[in-house]
């Protein structure tokens, strides 16, 4: 049945929306994002796809418009990364705040200055709060994945909330690897008619979309907002269970990896994990018991499952491709937060790794898990949050 | 104003009534004076109509027939524009009656 | 008159798709030209979309809107995408068989929204040729957060940011020509209009309508808080700025110039300024030279617009 195929990140990703089909996409180029739309464009303009494309003139347009458009009462997609996501933060709320299912793939890239076009997760992580559910993706086959069933969540009646599928710049948009598309009759049934609410084009039943809300409802609103957000994990697991019949691939809120019995583990995103886990194999072949935790909904976060995942470690490490300056990086915050209420926790120490595209290499794991099993040993925590790949 | 709780408000804020601003009744917003429409100087051009920034004059079967007090702002551009009829404004400003 | 008389009882007899109980100021232009706007396209299924703005924030808030037709507002820059957005959306799902009605898509903004903030998103909706029509009422000021100066302040008005002092006599810069800007993304239709001369405004309105592709039309919008003026002058006002040749009445379709007011006697703009506190400083001996300038500016400006349409005659 399944197709198989050597692509890119970004044509996986085209493929799978090649076969959504969806009404509108609205976009505009930034690399290392452009050979998404690109190809996509190309299916727009040889009549693969019915799509009207809307190619605007940035991508604080390209994301009102796509408001505009699923306003309108249809399915809408578009895609970005780094700069490009930046400018659209403002945009990012509206769509949330109106409840409108866009999805949209982020092809992880860097923020400036310096100005830098490579993979790094900032981008995604400055967009964490906005009420966008994210979904992270190790590998070509989980962004073609994740995009399928991006979907099926974000236009859930229950959820009505948009969905970003997330993929590492160039590491993953760009470099060729084994991917198992599904035919695309499965794929258009899977995804469903469009089921629109409150469409602004059903003009017998005039509506108004985007009213000034004072101080006497904007809490109420978020609120509910929040509600809403509770429902997802749920959607997602459904969604996947259903995915699981058609495509025989099973997806979860993370991923466990060798964590069973493991006492020391990592945490890591997207696709560094996938070199994590050959370390991982490696330090279990030595009789360590080492896991990995790679989480693939980030928003909302399953605070509860994760602390179970990872309650029997004495020393987990978050590797963070992120940093808050001043802070910690934003997957550890989430998952100290989750294992906070634990009586028995384990030790838990943060690596900011890989920004701008530097390479995430097996030795790095190597050295985070050695020095996760010296904490186990003795205890002790040398230092809390720490860059590591990094020239002194 | 409205005292819904969270779980009484519409997906999204949107809303479905369309032109139920009409509950609002800002002609409370009037202070020192309102239009005064004195049917035989009227001349029927319905440049009051037109000009209203609030819909408050009222035309039926194409003929003005009033102001909508409920509404008016008290603002005078009516009266300003009445051309009226023989010299004199179909529409004038009056002193508020409270 | 006789058939603007016979017109307007026509007119009346349509339904204005935008209700009382906003609550703009009493005496806006805004709800005026947004009045006049519906009117016009009241033959047609019309969606709105408006920027943040005083218009905006007064006809949507809370739970009550006084639109009757399908409106939606997303944000302050970007009603050209936005309402890019659904009327691409309309045209998907017209192409699958999903909707049949002919519907016309309306912007209607502040000069904030439009020639400012706005303008990056009006000109790539302008140049992707969506078809929609765009009305700026343009009121001179961001009236909505309180009467700062923007681009299309005009040449020595007090404004909030441009306070006239002792030193700086108000805002230093000229208006921007927007209704030009416009013009030259070579779009089937571009306008000036004013609501006091209705019949003109409504007229370019349906013209603009009738044209597939994008349109632009321009509008003077008074604003007693900002202008401090009346509360009763917005329409003679405009009236002033259209006869002082401050707001001349012109369209451009398919690149050809036509004026299609020409006032008998063009006044002189102290007429227009002089009712105005935003200029009342201008009226003293050591600020004389910029009601001069506003003068040469407005007289290059009406010979330019008089050339240009002599081109085509």
């Amino acid at each position: 049945m399944a197709r198989v195929a050597a692509v890119t990140g970004n044509e996986a990703v085209a493929e799978a929306l090649r076969q959504i089909n969806p009404d509108v996409c609205a976009a505009y180029p930034i690399t290392p994002q452009t050979e998404l739309m690109q190809r996509f464009a190309a299916f727009v303009s040889n009549g693969k796809v019915d799509t009207e494309l809307i190619l605007v003139e940035s991508e604080h347009s390209a994301m009102s418009a796509c408001i505009g458009a699923a306003a309108a009462g249809g399915r809408v997609a578009t895609a970005t990364c780094g700069p490009g996501l930046a400018l659209m933060w403002e945009m990012l709320y509206v769509a949330s705040g109106m409840r409108l299912p866009i999805v949209m793939a982020v092809v992880n890239r860097s923020l400036s200055a310096p100005l830098n076009i490579h993979g790094d997760h900032s981008d995604a992580m400055g967009a964490r709060d906005s009420g966008w559910i994210q979904l992270w993706s190790e590998n070509a086959q989980e962004a073609y994945d994740n995009t399928i069933q991006a979907f099926r969540i974000a236009e859930n009646m229950n959820i009505r909330l948009p969905a970003m599928v997330c993929m590492d710049g160039f590491i993953i948009s760009h470099s060729i690897g084994r991917i198992e598309y599904l035919e695309d009759e499965p794929v258009r049934s899977f995804v469903g008619e469009y089921q629109p609410l409150n469409p602004l084009l059903d003009l017998d039943n005039p509506k108004s979309y985007g009213p000034l809300i004072l101080t006497d409802q904007y809490h109420e609103y978020k609120r509910a907002q929040h509600e809403v957000m509770t429902r997802v994990k749920d959607v997602v697991l459904a969604v996947a269970a259903e995915f699981e019949k058609v495509s025989g691939r099973r997806y979860g809120l993370f991923e466990s990896y060798r964590l069973d019995d493991a006492e020391i583990g990592l945490v890591i995103l997207n696709s560094a994990a996938g070199t994590a886990k050959d370390v991982v194999d490696s330090f279990r072949e030595r009789g360590i018991r080492a896991g990995l935790l790679k989480p693939r909904l980030f928003r909302p976060f399953p605070y509860e499952e994760v602390a179970q995942a990872l309650k029997g470690l004495k020393a987990v490490a978050v590797l963070d491709r992120a940093d808050s300056f001043g802070g910690y990086g934003p997957v550890f915050m989430e998952v100290c937060s989750a294992l906070y209420p634990l009586a028995e926790r384990p030790v838990v120490i943060n690596k900011i790794y890989g920004l701008g595209g530097r390479d995430f290499l097996p030795q790095h794991a190597e050295e985070v898990l050695a020095e996760l099993e010296e904490i186990a040993r003795t205890g002790k925590v040398r230092v809390a949050k720490e860059y590591i790949g990094v020239r002194e | 104003m409205s005292a819904k709780g969270w779980r009484e408000l519409p997906p999204g804020a949107v809303i479905l009534d369309a032109g139920n601003a009409r509950e609002l009744r800002t002609g409370t917003w009037r202070t020192t004076s309102r239009p005064v429409w004195e049917e035989e100087n009227c001349s029927q051009c319905l440049l009051c109509w037109l000009y209203c920034p609030d819909m408050a004059v009222i035309v039926k079967d194409g003929k003005m027939v009033g102001i909508d007090y409920d509404y008016c702002k008290g603002c005078g551009i009516c009266a300003l524009e009445c051309p009226g009829k023989k010299g004199r404004k179909a529409i004038t400003m009056e002193e508020e009656r409270k | 008159m006789a058939t603007e008389q016979l017109k307007l009882r026509e007119l009346a007899k349509k339904e204005v798709l935008i209700t009382s109980g906003h609550r703009l100021c009493a005496g806006c232009g805004a709800p005026i030209i947004a009045k006049m706007v519906l009117l016009a396209a009241a033959d047609y299924p019309v969606v709105a979309c408006s920027p943040t703005g005083c218009l905006e924030v007064s006809t949507c808030i809370s739970d009550y809107t006084a639109w009757k037709v399908p409106w939606i507002h997303s944000a302050f820059e970007n009603a050209g995408a936005t309402l890019s957005g659904v009327e691409t959306m309309y045209r998907a799902l017209k192409k699958k068989g999903k909707i049949d009605k002919e519907v016309k898509f309306i912007a209607i903004g502040g000069d904030g929204g439009t020639y400012d903030i706005g303008l990056q998103s009006l000109s790539g909706a302008m140049e992707r040729g969506h078809d929609l029509l765009y009305v700026c009422y343009d009121n001179g000021a961001y009236m909505n957060t309180g009467i700062q100066r923007s681009s299309a302040t005009p040449l020595g008005a007090d404004t909030t940011t441009s306070p006239a002092g002792s030193v700086i006599p108000g805002k230093l810069q000229r208006r921007k020509d927007l209704t030009r800007i416009m013009a030259a993304h070579n779009i089937p239709y571009a306008a000036q209009a004013s609501p006091s001369h209705w019949s003109d405004f409504i007229r370019k309105v349906r013209k603009a309508l009738s044209i597939k592709g994008p349109k632009f039309i321009n509008v003077i919008s008074p604003c007693n808080r900002g202008w401090r003026s009346r509360l009763d002058d917005a329409i003679q006002l405009s009236r002033l700025a259209v006869q002082t040749c401050y707001w001349p009445l012109y369209e451009v379709e398919d690149g050809v110039v036509r004026v299609t007011y020409k006032p008998r006697e063009k006044k002189p703009i102290e007429e227009f300024l002089k009712p105005q506190g935003r200029f009342k400083h201008l009226f003293t001996p050591e600020n004389e030279w910029i009601v001069k300038r506003f003068q040469e500016d407005v007289d290059r400006e009406w010979e330019r617009l008089q050339k240009e349409e002599s081109l085509y005659t």
